[in-house]
């Protein structure tokens, strides 16, 4: 049992906080490796769980040592985020919602402020009551922390699918020797259309085409932004030593082009696929005719 | 981390068209080891190189103070061209394109903040100019901004 | 006059000849210095030997900023004065972007995807691509 005397006269909430939670260590990690929070992520052992709860007890005691209760970027709460990261995003994968997260982060603080009472039940009633308050505080900025970690850690992760998913919509189809092309669909975003831009003077380097077609057909508006972005990919394969035909513009989007009074003066544009096709192979010198025989076309 | 912070962090003197060499290859490496794509090492290498000929063309010489930033998880480099050189009076025709006091194709200052992120300019005429940019990597592009 | 290395007086970027054709083929990086005395070296070298071409390789070239996208610009103006045409060859997609970006798409200069192209390209009619045409120039 703890030795009350040398302990809560006149120390700061604070510092009496974190004197207890060193004090009482063991204790509040065992409770809490039985809490929804660690019981349901380390499964497996329960050594492993309060061994974890040891670690966050120890963080949030070397947090109100330094009496910064109320700061999500003290120090040692560094050496948590990750575990407490990890464990929220378990939680997250399981399916529960960022509201069910936190009230299992707030269930922890249950525990130890049972503790405190009981340790300090001789102490006068304002003195208990601070410490308390500190307590609360501290756990709720445990909180903030944990959510604010698992929120940024989603973030990333709908980062890298996005990246992931701006990829695979950007397929190359080499139509001849020397030519290849990239049908677009779907609204073009300003990364998107970064993406495309890269995609296709990438595939000019790589089979050294002499001509890329961009085919908008699957776009279904074309604003300023797009415009520019179509203008800008036409002077880099210009650049590079190639021509770039832009292909399948419907007719709304060519009205809203002159509407818009965007200048597509430097870019070879064709109706369809088809006519770019036969204006890039026209270009590396090829003939097409019509097979003897064959039914009559334009 | 703390060990790219000891390769990404410096500060490279701008005094010579050698200057501007040796200076390019450390933005590369930096960029490179903070996980820039190769476009974005290449825009902003190629942004170095025009405010830091900048510094030595109108501000008669200088320094650029490199700096790994952290936000979240982005990892980015920080760039400050410095000299003490006349500074610009107009920094609005400056940073319009086609403006031009000296060599080159008048693209130096508006050019180069196309091809960053961010993009700063303190510059008081008999003092000298600080022009700080900053580009981030592992990032995937912003959706579409309200920019013209 | 035969084929080889002209510009070993100068010790910097190597001037090769090949036929009618001046082949100079740019390092990673090079210093502004390097550069302007390149565009001496090879307006002086068509002035020489009398070629009617001029191949510039910068498929090693890591970045072209303002001032060699006017080098280069000025490169090819000053082969046009002298009757002979230049092809840059081999630009890097990362550069061609970024100087796109930069808003340098030097609308003089001719291009190819390979110096191996360019030659053909010089080999070819003056005028060889619609595209060229309708911007007016070659």
């Amino acid at each position: 049992m703890p030795d009350h005397e040398a302990l809560h006269q006149h120390e700061s909430p604070a510092r009496e906080v974190a004197a207890f939670l060193r004090r009482r260590r063991e204790q509040i990690a065992q409770r809490w490796a039985d809490e929804a929070l660690f019981r349901s992520v380390f499964t497996v052992s329960r050594d492993e769980a309060v061994e974890a709860g040891r670690v966050v007890v120890d963080a949030l005691a070397q947090v109100a040592e330094t009496e910064r209760v109320e700061d999500p970027d003290a120090e040692a709460f560094t050496v948590v985020r990750e575990q407490l990261a990890g464990m929220a995003a378990a939680r997250a994968r399981y399916g529960l919602s960022a509201a069910q997260v936190s009230r299992e982060v707030d269930a922890l603080r249950v525990p130890p402020t049972d503790l405190l009472a009981t340790d300090l039940a001789d102490a006068p009633a304002e003195h208990l009551r601070a410490c308390t308050t500190a307590l609360t505080v501290l756990t709720g900025t445990l909180r903030l922390v944990v959510l604010d970690t698992a929120l940024s850690e989603g973030q990333a992760l709908i980062d890298r699918q996005r990246m992931q998913l701006l990829e695979v919509a950007t397929p190359v189809i080499r139509l001849w020797d020397g030519i290849v092309a990239v049908p677009l669909i779907g609204t073009l975003d300003s990364a998107r259309s970064q993406v495309v831009m890269e995609t296709l003077l990438e595939a000019v380097v790589a089979e050294q085409a002499r001509y890329a077609i961009l085919d908008i057909t699957g776009v279904p508006t074309v604003d300023s932004l797009v415009a520019q972005h179509l203008v800008k990919t036409v002077a880099a394969v210009r650049l590079m030593g190639a021509e770039c035909v832009v292909s399948g513009i419907r007719p709304a989007i060519a009205q809203t082009i002159v509407q818009l009074g965007l200048d597509l003066g430097t870019v070879v544009t064709r109706a369809g696929l088809a006519d770019a096709l036969g204006y890039a192979l026209r270009g590396l010198g090829a003939d097409i005719v019509q097979a003897s025989g064959g039914a009559s076309k334009r | 981390m703390s060990g790219t912070a000891a390769r990404v962090d410096a500060r490279l003197p701008i005094r010579s068209d050698r200057d501007l060499v040796w200076l390019r290859q450390h933005v590369r490496q930096a960029a490179a080891l903070l996980g820039f794509s190769l476009v974005e090492q290449t825009k902003l290498v190629t942004a170095a190189s025009e405010l830091a000929r900048n510094t030595l063309v109108h501000g008669g010489g200088g320094e650029l103070r490199v700096e790994q930033v952290t936000e979240g998880a982005a990892q980015g480099l920080r760039l400050t061209f410095s000299d003490q050189g006349p500074g610009i009076a107009d920094l609005e025709q400056a940073l319009r394109d086609g403006f031009t006091s000296g060599e080159g194709l008048g693209m130096g200052l508006g050019g180069a903040r196309r091809l960053v992120h961010a993009f700063s300019i303190d510059s008081t005429p008999g003092v000298g100019t600080v022009v700080t940019v900053t580009s981030w990597a592992a990032r995937p592009p912003r959706p579409r901004e309200g920019r013209s | 006059m035969s084929d080889g290395f002209l510009s070993a007086g100068t010790g910097a970027v190597p001037v090769l000849k090949l036929g009618d054709v001046l082949l100079v083929t740019l390092p990673g990086d090079l210093h502004d210095g390097l550069a302007e005395q390149l565009q001496q070296d090879i307006g002086e070298a068509i002035v020489r030997h009398r070629v009617g071409g001029v191949v510039i390789d910068i498929s090693g070239v890591e970045i072209v900023d303002s001032f060699l996208g006017r080098v280069l610009a000025e490169i090819a103006a000053g082969a046009r004065l002298l009757a002979a045409r230049t092809v840059v060859a081999g630009m890097r997609p990362a550069v061609a972007l970024t100087l796109v970006e930069l808003g340098l798409t030097l609308p003089g200069l001719r291009t190819a995807l390979s110096a191996g192209a360019a030659v053909e390209l010089l080999g070819g009619p003056d005028v060889v691509r619609p595209a060229d045409r309708r911007r007016g120039d070659g």
